[in-house]
């Protein structure tokens, strides 16, 4: 079990920069979640990690020790993929013992024999372990790869997009099984993905990446109420915030011509503004200062995710499962002004963030 | 649901099928030419038209791995009662087996020693092609190296030159460093004739193999060279089998440098077989059966590999 951390760590592939001046910290035994879009670095920076990829400038640090110098093997880190992590030609069980059958690990027979049961038992993968890799489903396939890590009881899981090729049944189900894992093992977890429920999901901790940078870390619902910017807001939920550009005036928000009312003491200034609030914190009610056409009505049973054409923007809001609107009705909104967040419209900034 | 075909489709078809025909028999009547007489008695090796139907024999077999000689009179029948099988065809051919005066052992010709020249030869330049190739062609593939392509273009580029264009020099270096007419000597020439090929193709498989396999390995907790063989090797025998048939089949094949470098003792089959139809009447059938015989290698060889070199021949295609 260890605690990983990057310091300003840059990664050049020839003229891009895959990672740029990342400084992160892993704590001992926490389920991390990376999120990014593809070619956001993710995968760059776990490859550092495991000693794959060597950065040009800044140290990676496993337990507080500088592993620039170490080889992937003395780092004792396990690694899944996506795909491609299975051998092709051993059987299930050859592949977990794989991991296990290095000349310099040493392991006796029985114990390799009692490793690998105990990682089949974990993962309920016990009556596929005479079977060729390529008779595998996808998601055998990724119980096996995770298998393959387990067995070595490694001091850092680094999972780089494990259930991104699976159906979204099979994705659900192993997201369960991969947190019960980690409360199990208590090892610390590397999780990468550019799926934002999968990170809401599971992490205990998210950093949002972008374009080889850090843009925020918190615990998911630090990341959900107090995104550090527009792009972290637009990130993550799903419909995602709505953004909607307007001035500050007192307690009052001026947009397109109407006004909203504002949290007391709200942070923004004269310039302009964009204010983001969730679909969840807009309100439909007679009366109230707003006015949008229905686009669409997306019916989720228990909720009905409406698109609201507000002017030239696009707003989502949503509404008990009971509330009878039609396409193209003008329908009337506001806010609740307490969940309401105001961002630099330049820079992108939150500005709750001083 | 039964495919229909039209009648222009069953056309091709068999139009199509007319064609391979008709050039199987054009590329395999020079093999059952070979074949067929070199189990031809002396006597019908020749005739015009050809026979066809004979009785085989071995005559020519035994005939091509003895010194022999002409006989004046017949041999007297209690030495021909007790003479081995194969030395009674030689003798019914009107031709006796030269045998050293002191202490009357046969005298082998020439072919078994130009045989085993051109196994040794063929067999080692072609393991350090292929092993020397697939080694090179993995650092290509895995490493950064600087000017890659320049190193590849410049491997490739060595191809480019008609060997025979540089034989004269090579020919005055060998004599000159003592490699004239040795082992050593043709296997070098053959191995770094075979290389550039050998770099090429394995590159190409090696390419195909996902990185990712190797990384696992390396993160499990195996070296560089211990993930190179546990992973890379088994994925990559297609390729392997592919590239040594070829290296092996032109190494045997190998004529003009065999011919120039190589006078007795490394000299190959290739040269060999020709020079014996130099003195007095070519006795065809021994030359057939030499020729039958050099055949073998290369088919055995290919047979042996045939599943890796089908699936090899699509070249890349390894994984469904
Ligand atoms: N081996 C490589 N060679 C060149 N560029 C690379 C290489 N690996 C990654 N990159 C580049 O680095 C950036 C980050 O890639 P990656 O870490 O794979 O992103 P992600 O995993 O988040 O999709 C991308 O722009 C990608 O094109
Ligand atoms: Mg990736």
């Amino acid at each position: 079990m260890a605690r990983v951390e990057f310091k300003n760590v840059t990664k050049r592939f020839g003229g891009t920069r895959a990672l740029k001046d990342l400084t992160l910290t892993v704590e001992d035994g926490e389920f991390f979640v990376l999120l990014g879009r593809t070619g956001a670095g993710k995968t760059t920076a776990l490859r550092s990690i495991a000693g794959l990829e060597k950065p040009e400038e800044g140290s990676v640090l496993i337990d507080g020790v500088d592993v620039g110098d170490w080889t992937a093997a003395e780092r004792d880190v396990a690694l899944v993929l996506q795909q491609y992590s299975l051998y092709p030609r051993l059987t299930v069980r050859g592949n977990l013992e794989f991991p296990l059958r290095p000349k310099g690990r040493r392991m006796s027979e029985d114990e390799i024999a009692r490793r690998v049961e105990r990682a089949a038992n974990t993962l309920q993968i016990t009556h596929l372990l005479d079977r060729k890799v390529e008779r595998l489903s996808g998601g055998e396939m990724q119980r096996v790869s995770i298998g393959r890590a387990i067995v070595r009881e490694p001091r850092v899981f680094l999972m780089d997009e494990p259930l991104s090729a699976l159906d979204a049944k099979l994705r659900e189900s192993l997201r369960v099984e991969l947190k019960a894992l980690h409360h199990e093992l208590g090892a610390t977890f590397l999780f990468v993905t550019h799926d934002q429920v999968e990170a809401m999901s599971m992490g205990d901790k998210i950093g949002v990446l972008r374009s080889g940078r850090l843009v925020q870390v918190g615990t998911p619902s630090d990341i959900y109420e107090r995104p550090a910017n527009t792009f972290v807001a637009r990130s993550v939920g799903s419909p995602p915030m709505n953004l909607i550009e307007g001035t500050l005036s007192g307690s009052a928000a001026n947009l397109n011509g109407i006004s909203l009312p504002v949290a007391i003491g709200m942070a923004g200034g004269a310039g302009p503004l964009t204010f983001g609030v969730r679909p969840e914190a807009m309100v439909l009610e007679q009366g109230a200062p707003g006015e949008a056409r229905v686009f669409d009505i997306e019916d989720q049973g228990v909720i009905k995710i409406l698109s609201l054409d507000f002017g030239e923007t696009r707003l989502h809001a949503t509404v008990p499962a009971g509330t009878h609107v039609k396409r193209d009705e003008i329908v009337r909104f506001g806010w609740k002004p307490e969940k309401v967040l105001t961002f630099d419209r330049n820079t992108g900034r939150n500005l709750a963030f001083a | 649901m039964a495919e229909v075909k039209t009648t222009r489709e069953v056309v091709m078809n068999r139009a199509a099928i007319a064609a391979v025909f008709v050039a199987l028999i054009v590329m395999l009547t020079p093999i059952y030419w070979i074949a067929s007489t070199a189990f031809k008695p002396r006597s019908l090796a020749t005739t015009a038209p050809p026979t066809v139907f004979f009785e085989p024999t071995l005559t020519p077999f035994a005939k091509l791995f003895v010194r022999r000689s002409q006989m004046r009179e017949p041999v007297d029948q209690e030495t021909y009662d007790a003479a081995p099988w194969w030395e009674q065809l030689i003798y019914d051919d009107g031709e006796s087996v030269v045998r050293n005066r002191r202490s009357g052992e046969i005298t082998p010709s020439g072919y078994w020693d130009r045989y085993k020249n051109s196994l040794i030869i063929s067999i080692i330049s072609t393991f350090l092609a292929v092993s020397m190739g697939t080694l090179t062609a993995y650092g290509f593939s895995r490493f950064k190296v600087k000017g890659e392509n320049d190193w590849l273009f410049f491997i490739l580029s060595t191809r480019m030159l008609p060997p025979v264009v540089v034989a004269i020099p090579m020919f005055l270096m060998y004599r000159a460093v003592g490699l004239h007419d040795t082992h050593l000597g043709l296997i070098i020439l053959y191995t770094a004739f075979n290389l550039s090929f050998s770099v090429w193709i394995m590159k190409g498989f090696i390419d195909e193999i996902p990185r990712e396999y190797e990384e696992a390995a390396l993160v499990d907790g195996y070296t560089r060279l211990q993930a190179f063989i546990k992973i890379v090797l088994p994925e990559a025998l297609t390729g392997i089998a592919a590239t040594a048939v070829f290296c092996f089949i032109i190494a045997w094949n190998e004529y003009a440098f065999a011919l120039m470098m190589t006078n007795r003792n490394a000299q190959t089959a290739p040269p060999y077989i020709p020079s014996q139809v130099g003195s007095g009447l070519p006795d065809w059938s021994v030359i057939a059966a030499g020729a039958f015989l050099f055949l073998l290698p290369v088919a055995i060889f290919t047979f042996l590999l045939r599943n890796h070199l089908l699936r090899g021949m699509s070249f890349g295609a390894i994984r469904k």
